[in-house]
């Protein structure tokens, strides 16, 4: 057991080597500095409190995202849709804040039922995937894909539409909310509101105890290596994939709903920042641990702000970051692969 | 430092803050001041941002002690999850004094920065949130707005249009429909019309003019109409000259494209001076800003304690519509016929002197009166023009 960590161990640190190889590679051949690169990337996320608190502003919705995906993954499904299970969350939670704007309700009451339209937004464009997938024997893959695009013309279809700013329709989105119904932030100025940092640790810690202790957990696990022994076993395999989805879609639409209250204060065009799609390799390389994801999330996010610096430091495009979380993901999954085959050689199975 | 300021104005408490700071401008950057630009598309793009980009390099050239730094592609869909007040903070971090906001997409953003960051000079370019005549002003004495007149540039390509066009069918490849881009359409619609009536003599009547929007400043794949399309839409249906108002270069080229196969069309680009080296042949030429003047001056301003919060909007210099130490719009002729080209310099020169084609009678796109008999518009009625003029065809408010 303990060597098998330690291999496991040793061939993460491989693909991040590797993975750092191929960017140095990226970087050399754009004539950069990769040392200065990874130097500027490193002040761009931790070099003060704001951009330190702009990572975790960034981490929030990442780890939501990645916190539904782990139970999908779980389930042994590909939720891809999850980028529109987020951009309904937002869409919802937009929904809502409008529609309470004018009434006389206190803002925190107004930004909670923000949280819970999104949580159902998310859930429903869930489980539309997760209908099709049971009902409709559409793969996950392409159902979420194709519910993708729907969520996004639905969104722009909304902002430049019924949405839009008075006599404008513009790819800024619609009129930022009132500043009560922001989600509070801890100084003027500052973009972290503690309040959403709380959801995010909360989410991971449910996933967590959900996936690790709970007779669910198990049962999910069990439907997700094999959906038809499960069901042999007794295990309404159907259902337990329906509730994946539900959960995956509640956490999606959560985070969708901080973008909005907390992040951009209105609904954009591009509302998901593609939190869905990074949180698929979160979920990948963290190999499906939970407090390994929130670490894992916490570097892609880290990547991402501290990318900023470079076009404006060495004129270099923010690419990089993608750059380096693809390429890590690549090796991580090779790793995997060819650990695989080396074990079942050492055992005598196939070569 | 940031955080014991904070910490500062969270003891002194929300309101007294916001007046203390809601009173002066920063205080003078000194002998050495570095500038950050905000830009929406690329640094390069041929047209509006490189058109902001150039007039930084010519602050910077202009102005001793002046350096710049830039963060281009400032949009949600190119920079997923960061916010335009984020990439600011980016630049102020980097040493930025003054931040540049150049683009109208950006209002919210730069509102929201100038309020949290009293001690930064920033200008919003486009934006008229300094006006104190205008419909968006707000109290802000860090904030600068700065505009070209572009109107009169307009006005020049659409005489530029009307002495070219054989079919009497000209069309304007519009961005997204707002006030700025209503009035911009509706001048170049003004000059062709007044060249079309006073130099050619011919029949108001005659002459068609359609705006096609295409719903952002440039083309973002499934969610802008794409440009390309719409100007060979344009080429296609008899229109053989199109006035782009986007920010990059799509009917300059489908013009070439079409011009190859034989057809006889022309395009007018936008933005930017060196935009007219793309269609060679086909460019009828380009109005475009000149933004380093009034950036020079702003950057003075916030180094010797003068800046003031102010809306500027600049017009060309009329001795020289292309002095780029004098002139904030210009316009560099390309391939026009010999009677077009006179007909430019002929409406240039009646511009100087005074001729002004805001004036009435002038009615809105529905019919309703604009500007009566005698009447001239106002720069709030030419800046806030709510829909497109008669005698146009498309779309005057976004559905």
């Amino acid at each position: 057991m303990r060597k098998e960590r330690l291999a496991k161990l040793l061939f993460g640190i491989g693909a991040l080597a590797l993975a750092l190889g191929i960017s140095t590679l990226v970087l050399l051949a754009a004539k950069a500095p990769p040392l200065a690169a990874y130097a500027n990337i490193a002040l761009g996320a931790l070099g003060s409190w704001d951009v330190a608190a702009n990572v975790l502003v960034s981490w929030v919705p990442l780890v939501l995202a990645t916190s539904g995906l782990l139970v999908t993954f779980t389930a042994g499904l590909w939720n891809i849709g999850i980028e529109g299970q987020i951009t309904l969350g937002a869409i919802f939670a937009t929904w809502a804040l409008r529609a309470l704007q004018g009434a006389a309700l206190p803002p925190a009451l107004a930004i909670g039922l923000a949280f819970a339209a999104g949580m159902a937004g998310g859930a429903l464009w869930a489980l539309l995937t997760g209908a099709l997938r049971t009902f409709g024997g559409v793969n996950e893959i392409f159902g979420g894909l194709g519910l993708n695009f729907v969520s996004t013309a639905l969104n722009i279809w909304l902002i430049f539409g019924p949405w839009k700013r008075p006599g404008v329709a513009s790819m800024s989105g619609t009129v930022p909310f009132d500043k009560s119904l922001w989600l509070p932030t801890l100084a003027p100025g500052s973009r972290l509101a503690p309040a959403s940092l709380a959801l995010a640790l909360a989410g991971i810690a449910l996933v967590f105890v959900l996936l690790r202790g709970s007779y669910f957990g198990l049962r999910l696990k069990a439907v997700g290596r094999n959906p038809r022994a499960a069901l042999l076993l007794g295990i309404p395999a159907e259902r337990y994939l329906l509730a994946a989805f539900l959960g995956c879609g509640l956490l999606a639409g959560l985070a969708g709903a901080v973008q909005v209250t907390a992040v951009y204060h209105r609904l954009i065009p591009s509302i998901s920042s593609g939190y869905g799609y990074l949180g698929l390799m979160v979920a990948m390389l963290a190999s499906n641990q939970a407090p390994l994801a929130a670490l894992v999330a916490l570097f892609f996010a880290a990547l991402n702000v501290g990318s900023i610096r470079l076009p404006i430091v060495l004129k270099l495009d923010s690419s990089l970051a993608g750059v380096l979380q693809g390429s890590l993901v690549l090796f991580f999954l090779l790793g995997q692969g060819a650990r695989q085959r080396l074990l079942e050689r050492k055992r005598g199975g196939r070569p | 430092m940031r955080t014991s300021r904070i910490l500062a104005i969270a003891l002194l408490g929300l309101a007294i803050a916001s007046s203390a700071f809601g009173q002066s401008a920063p205080p003078a950057a000194g002998s050495k001041l570095t500038i950050g630009l905000v830009l929406v598309g690329p640094y390069n793009d041929r047209g509006w941002s490189q058109a902001n980009y150039d007039g930084l390099q010519y602050v910077k050239a202009k102005v001793p002690g002046v350096d710049f730094i830039y963060i281009d592609k400032a949009n949600s869909a190119d920079r997923p999850g960061t916010t335009v007040s984020q990439l600011a903070e980016s630049l102020v971090s980097q040493g930025a004094k003054m931040i540049i906001f150049s683009s109208d997409d950006m209002m919210d953003e730069a509102n929201k920065f100038a309020q949290e960051h009293p001690e930064i000079f920033v200008v919003m370019t486009t934006g008229d949130q300094s006006w104190k005549e205008g419909k968006a002003y707000k109290n802000l004495p860090n904030m600068i707005n700065i505009m070209g007149k572009m109107e009169y540039m307009k006005m020049v390509a659409g005489v530029a249009a009307a002495l070219t066009t054989k079919t009497g069918k000209i069309g304007f490849l519009g961005p997204l429909i707002n006030d700025e881009t209503r009035r911009l359409a509706a001048s170049a619609y003004l000059g062709a019309r007044y060249a079309w009536t006073s130099y050619l003599k011919k029949d108001p009547a005659k002459l068609e003019f359609k705006v096609t929007w295409i719903g952002f400043w440039f083309n973002i794949p499934g969610v802008t109409s794409d440009p390309t399309q719409v100007a060979d839409d344009f080429f296609n249906s008899g229109y053989d000259v199109v006035i782009s108002g986007i920010d990059t270069t799509e009917a300059v080229a489908e013009a070439a494209k079409f011009t190859a196969q034989g057809k006889k069309v022309w395009a007018i680009p936008y933005d930017y001076a060196k935009a007219i080296d793309e269609g060679k042949g086909v460019s009828l030429g380009v109005p475009f800003f000149n933004w380093g003047p009034a950036y020079a001056k702003a950057a003075k301003d916030a180094m010797a304690g003068t800046w003031k919060a102010r809306f500027e909007w600049n017009g060309p210099d009329w001795k020289n519509i292309n002095n780029p130490d004098t002139s904030a719009v210009g316009f560099n002729k390309g391939t026009l016929s010999k009677e077009a080209s006179a007909a430019v310099d002929r409406f240039v020169a009646e511009l100087a002197k005074g001729l002004n084609l805001w004036a009435g009678p002038l009615n809105l796109q529905d019919g309703s009166a604009y500007l009566k008999k005698g009447e001239k518009a106002s720069d709030q009625q030419i800046w806030y023009l709510p829909q497109l003029l008669q005698g146009m065809q498309g779309q005057s408010v976004s559905k």
